[in-house]
Order: C-alpha cells, then sequence, then structure tokens
C-alpha cells in the first residue's frame, strides 16, 4: 500500500477510535479506578487509593453468584444457538418473500419495549397464570410447583429475549450459504443431519460465533430478567452491582464486581479469537507438512 | 439388461402448472455417454435431479441396474453428481473433497488414500491435492468436481451443464478430457447441455428434448441429418423448412411443389403418397451457391434455382448467404477456397445459382410453424446501395 492510502486509512477509522476511546475504554477504566478507592457517605467514592474494596469483594461469598451467572448465560447461549440453527436454515431455504415475513416476525417483538415483555413472563409464570393452569390440567404439575422467581425461569426468560439474537446472525451467514454443497453431499452419500452437521455447520461458523457472543454477553450482564421473574435464591452478578450501587450506596464495592463481570465477558471472547487463530493456524501448519511430504515424497 | 441400465418409465414431473416432464419413457445403455440436449426449461435438468434423487417424480418409475430407485433417497442411490457450479466443499482440502463418499463409505484408510492419489494422478491435479477449492481456477474445480464424484466408482455419472461456466478455449479441452475420462473409467454417463455441440462430439446417443419430451433418441448424425421434428432440424444447426405438396413419386424419390419456388426433388424414405402435405428441410452447407450454372455431369437429377443475393454475412470459416428465389427467401453456407469450383467472389445484389441433392433434403415427420422462429431470420432489406 502506499504511504498516502495508509494515512487515507487512518483517516478514515480516526472518527470511529477516537469514538471508541472516549466513550467505551476511558469509561470502563474510571469504572475500574473507582473500585481502588473508598466509599463515601454521599454514594460516590472518596479520594485515596486502598485495597479495602477488592479485600471485601474477595471476602463477600460471591462465588455461588458468580457461579450462576456463567452457568445460565451458557446454557442460555447453548440452547439459543441450537433453536437458531435449524430455524436459520429453515428460513435461509425459503423463498424471498416468506423469508421477509419470517424475518419481520422474528423482529416483531422488538416493538414492545422489553420490559413489558419480561413482565409478560412474569405473568405467564405466575402461579394464577396461564401455564401452572395448563400444567396443573394435563398432570405435569400441582400447585406446590412454582414457576417464578428462580433460575429456571431465568433460564427460560433469557433464551426467549436472546433468542432473535441468535437467530439474526446465523441466518445472515445461512443466506450467503450455498445449499447445492447439501446437495453434493447427500448425493456423495450422506445422510441429511451429516450433511448438515459437517457442511452446514462449518460453512455458517462465523455467524454461529457472533451469535455465541450476542448472546453470552448481555446474558451475563442481565439485570431485567432476573429482577423480574428470578427469587431470592436466583441473584444474579447484575442484580447484586445494583444493590451496591443504589440500596448500599457502596459505588467502589459495585465498580470491582463490574470488573470482574467485564473480565468474565472478555475471557470467553479471547478464548473464541484464540480459537479461530489456532485453527487458521493449524490449517496452514497442516498445508505446509502436506507440501513438505509431498516434495520429499517425490524426491524419493 | 445392458442395454436398459438406467430406465425412464413413462416419467412425469409437475412443478405447479407446469409440466417439466411429460411422460417421458427411454432407456440409457451401460457404459454409455448419453446426452440430454435441449433449451433452458425443456426439463432436461428436472430429469437428471430425478435420477440423482433430488426430485420425485409425480408418476412413473425409474429403475437403475434393474432396481426400482425412484423413492430412494440421494444417498441410498450410487449416482454421483457434477454440479454446474462444482459444488466443492470450500472448508475442506481438495484431497478431502475427493475423500468424501470413501470416508462416508467407511472404506480402509490405505485404500481411501490409494484410490484418492490415483485419481488426483488421472486428472494431473497431484499437485493441488491441499489447495482449497478457492484456490483453484475454473478448470481445475471442474476436474476436481469430477474425480469426486467418480473416485467410488458409481454405476452412472450425472453431469449438469459442467462446462458451461469456463470459456470457450477450455470448454473446448475440457471436452476432450471428458472423453478420455469417460473411455479410461467405463462408467455411464448422463450428460445435460444446451450446447449442441457439446452433445454431438461427446456422445455415443442424444436424447433432444423440447417441453418436457423426447423429440427424438438417436445418434448425433441421426440427429443432425435425418431431424424427425421441425424443432429438432431447428434447433440442432441451422436450416431452411420448406412447404409443399408431394406432386408425383419416382423409386425412392419424390417430386414436391413448392409454392414461391417450383418443383422440388427429394428422398422420400417413409415412402410418403402423392398429395401428402410435407416439410423438408435442407441445411444451409448443403446448399451450394455458384454464379455459373453447375457443370452438366453433376446437374442431372439435382434441385437447380435462380436466386438474388439478398446478404452476405462473413463468418470466418464459411460465409452465410442469404438468397431470395422466387420471393422466398433461404440461406446457405460456402467456405472460401481458391480450389473451390466457384473462384469468383459472390456479393450483395448478384444473380446466382443455388443447387442442391435431393438426398440433401429430409422430410421432417412434425412440423410446427412455433419451430421456425428458432432459425435466423434474413435481415431486413438495405434501401441504400452502401455495402
Amino acid at each position: 500500500m502506499t504511504r498516502s492510502g495508509r494515512w487515507a486509512e487512518w483517516g478514515v477509522s480516526l472518527p470511529s477510535f477516537v469514538w471508541l476511546t472516549v466513550f467505551f475504554v476511558v469509561p470502563t477504566l474510571i469504572v475500574l479506578s473507582i473500585a481502588f478507592h473508598a466509599p463515601s457517605s454521599d454514594g460516590g467514592f472518596a479520594s485515596g487509593f486502598t485495597m479495602e474494596t477488592w479485600k471485601a469483594v474477595v471476602r463477600t461469598p460471591y462465588k455461588e453468584i458468580v457461579w450462576r451467572t456463567i452457568w445460565i448465560s451458557a446454557v442460555t447461549t447453548a440452547v439459543c444457538i441450537l433453536l437458531s440453527l435449524p430455524c436459520a436454515y429453515s428460513i435461509a431455504r425459503m423463498n424471498t418473500r416468506w423469508r421477509a415475513i419470517v424475518a419481520g416476525l422474528i423482529m416483531l417483538p422488538f416493538w414492545t419495549s422489553f420490559i413489558v415483555r419480561v413482565f409478560a413472563w412474569r405473568t405467564l409464570l405466575n402461579p394464577e397464570g396461564f401455564l401452572q393452569h395448563v400444567l396443573i390440567a394435563l398432570g405435569l404439575a400441582d400447585a406446590s410447583v412454582s414457576l417464578n422467581y428462580n433460575s429456571g425461569a431465568i433460564l427460560v426468560v433469557s433464551v426467549y429475549s436472546f433468542l432473535p439474537f441468535a437467530i439474526m446472525p446465523i441466518y445472515t451467514a445461512a443466506e450467503k450459504f450455498d445449499f447445492s454443497l447439501m446437495e453434493a453431499a447427500r448425493d456423495l452419500g450422506a445422510r441429511s443431519f451429516f450433511a448438515f452437521r459437517k457442511i452446514f455447520l462449518p460453512g455458517v461458523k462465523r455467524g454461529v460465533v457472533s451469535a455465541i457472543l450476542m448472546v453470552f454477553i448481555p446474558a451475563i450482564g442481565s439485570y431485567v430478567i432476573p429482577d423480574l421473574v428470578g427469587g431470592r435464591d436466583s441473584e444474579l452478578i447484575g442484580n447484586k452491582i445494583y444493590q451496591r450501587t443504589f440500596p448500599d450506596r457502596n459505588l467502589p464495592h459495585a465498580s470491582a464486581l463490574a470488573a470482574v463481570m467485564g473480565f468474565s465477558v472478555l475471557l470467553p471472547l479471547a478464548w473464541v479469537a484464540w480459537m479461530i487463530k489456532r485453527q487458521d493456524a493449524r490449517e496452514a501448519k497442516r498445508l505446509a507438512e502436506a507440501t513438505a511430504r509431498k516434495l520429499s515424497g517425490g524426491a524419493a | 439388461m445392458a442395454d436398459e441400465f438406467l430406465v425412464f418409465d413413462h416419467v412425469t414431473k409437475r412443478f405447479g402448472a407446469l409440466t417439466a416432464v411429460d411422460d417421458v419413457s427411454f432407456s440409457i445403455k451401460k457404459g454409455e455417454f448419453f446426452s440430454l440436449l435441449g433449451p433452458s426449461g425443456c426439463g432436461k435438468t428436472t430429469l437428471l435431479r430425478m435420477v440423482g434423487g433430488f426430485e420425485r417424480p409425480d408418476s412413473g418409475r425409474i429403475y437403475l441396474d434393474g432396481k426400482d430407485i425412484t423413492d430412494a433417497p440421494p444417498n441410498m442411490r450410487r449416482v454421483h453428481t457434477v454440479f454446474q457450479n462444482y459444488a466443492l466443499f470450500p472448508t475442506m482440502t481438495i484431497w478431502d473433497n475427493i475423500a468424501f463418499s470413501l470416508r462416508l463409505a467407511k472404506k480402509p484408510k490405505a485404500e481411501i488414500e490409494e484410490s484418492v492419489d490415483a485419481i488426483l494422478e488421472m486428472i494431473r491435479m497431484s499437485d493441488h491435492a491441499w489447495k482449497y477449492p478457492s484456490q483453484l481456477s475454473g478448470g481445475q474445480k471442474q476436474r476436481v468436481a469430477i474425480a469426486r464424484a467418480l473416485v467410488d466408482r458409481p454405476q452412472v455419472l450425472l453431469l449438469d451443464e459442467p462446462l458451461a461456466a469456463l470459456d470457450l478455449k477450455l470448454r473446448q479441452h475440457m471436452l476432450l478430457e471428458l472423453d478420455t475420462i469417460h473411455d479410461q473409467v467405463g462408467i455411464t454417463f448422463v450428460y445435460v447441455t444446451h450446447d449442441q455441440g457439446e452433445a454431438m462430439s461427446l456422445s455415443d446417443r442424444i436424447a433432444v428434448m423440447n417441453l418436457g419430451k423426447v423429440e427424438q433418441l438417436d445418434t448425433a448424425a441421426k440427429i443432425y441429418e435425418a431431424p424427425r421434428s421441425s424443432f429438432v432440424a431447428a434447433f440442432i444447426g441451422d436450416t431452411n423448412f420448406l412447404v409443399g405438396e408431394i406432386v408425383s413419386t419416382e423409386g425412392d424419390y419424390c417430386t414436391i411443389k413448392v409454392e414461391g419456388l417450383g418443383a422440388v426433388s427429394a428422398y422420400n424414405d417413409r415412402k410418403l403418397d402423392v398429395g401428402r402435405k410435407v416439410h423438408l428441410s435442407v441445411r444451409p452447407e448443403k446448399i451450394r451457391v455458384t454464379l455459373n450454372p453447375p457443370p452438366p455431369e453433376k446437374g442431372a437429377g439435382i434441385n437447380i434455382f435462380t436466386a438474388e443475393v439478398t446478404d452476405v454475412i462473413y463468418q470466418g470459416v464459411y460465409t452465410k448467404y442469404w438468397l431470395k428465389s422466387g420471393g422466398r427467401s433461404m440461406s446457405a453456407l460456402k467456405p472460401h477456397s481458391r480450389f473451390l469450383l466457384d473462384q469468383e467472389s459472390i456479393t450483395w445484389k448478384d444473380r446466382v445459382y443455388l443447387w442442391w441433392h435431393p438426398d440433401d433434403g429430409y422430410m421432417v415427420e412434425n412440423f410446427s410453424p412455433m419451430d421456425v422462429s428458432l432459425i435466423q431470420d434474413p435481415p431486413a432489406p438495405k434501401e441504400s446501395s452502401t455495402p
């Protein structure tokens, strides 16, 4: 690339770079730095460096909450991906008109406020609610079982809320997928499910990766869902951050928790990035080895 | 049995109101290079996809080697397809692409390696084994697609317009290569194309299809020289249709009175009687165009007419002449050579003789006026005298 071309590229990416730095990196660092101050009585933080907050965070038994947050997020992500794959596959196989209609239907819930939709679930899952009555009528549950205010409720509502965010990136990838490859696989002797797994899945790999991120990241930071349909025994880290910020008026403690949460999002992100890189490297290595084998074989 | 290897028995397929394949019955021989030739939408690809298992016929059966395969899923038939867009798996290397069917069949590792390496050798792609499809050229992808479909020796190889995406020179090269591969493997090939040149140069037999039906099933030469219908005559190559009525018969020949032209002598292979309305197809390259009348020793019994040249189109290999004789237009092709009888160049507005042997015309059995539109029309007459 020419020198002027490189400068032009810099010039174009500069505004978004500045934006991200000023409104994302700097605030994150500010939040992190607050965790090293002592709380003040007015709900803010005092000047002067201290490690007391971190010691308090470590002392408080958060292990269970962090663990619950991670497994609920992970299960939500897994369920969303498993549901999205066949869904995206079948939408991509529809004709253009039906595709637009179904894609529109998937986006339709977004016309209603997120909080209203979660509230609707709270009503549905209520002991006097529709679902409980149906389950009792079918003999699958009795009145003592609570559908609401537990981890199960959080899971169901999370899957419901985040499913469109999983379908959309996979569908976008599936739309570009060449379905004659599936026919080719079937033609060469593969059963439908094998073709789906070995041809379709690798074909939409990048879509699946972004779907995982699109679900896992908001699920980790989820606050409204556990607050509305979760119970005392199913709090997530999002609820704790809220409690530390407002009722407890301990901003440094909340900041420390936010930092922990931030890292628990960054770690899987880094892991995904590393996996992709490693796979590319493995393919390159295999290519090089095979070429070497070919060359030595030719010499022998 | 060998003559009825792949059998279509009254096969019909509809898509909504459209009948893509309309009650088709024929059989393909074992080891044959068979072509399905026709314009787009004639049903040839649908027929092929039914053999592959990607479409189910609405009625009729398909048999392969005596077994009914009509309802078998694609993975349960020993039939492989070479797709028009190659459909190579982009996330796999060339080697893995070719090994795909062998691995699915759970063949021993050593056997897989041997078969894949051997076929890579055959298509001269051994050096590219570890590349990905995106790193190959069109012709290379084509060869890999063929190798992938042939490696586990299917009973039938289906080729769906495999050369359509290649440029002319590469296409000609791949034609030779396909021919060689077919000779080497001895597997039955069913080749779908709309290109008559491809079909004629490769096939043992050709089924010419139109509007979901097989119009004629024959060798390339038979189809070209003795087209049964006006569609076959007009779709394969170029032709002139002369419409008339038989006025007399003499042995194997008959005389047809063609309106605007006069008496035309033709070979009467179907022994049609006087009074029958017939449609004679005379291909342009069978018609000679000269400034002088044909020499008497050649002139006996042949059709000779005088005409005016209305247009001359130079086409390299030959020149196409549009001629007007007695109010009707005809086209004729003439190669260029000093050694030909007629050395003088013939140009626009010349008075010429056009002549052909009665054996060079063929009376088609079925005539549809619609098919005449497949033939090139004479150019509009020129007003000014600019050449």
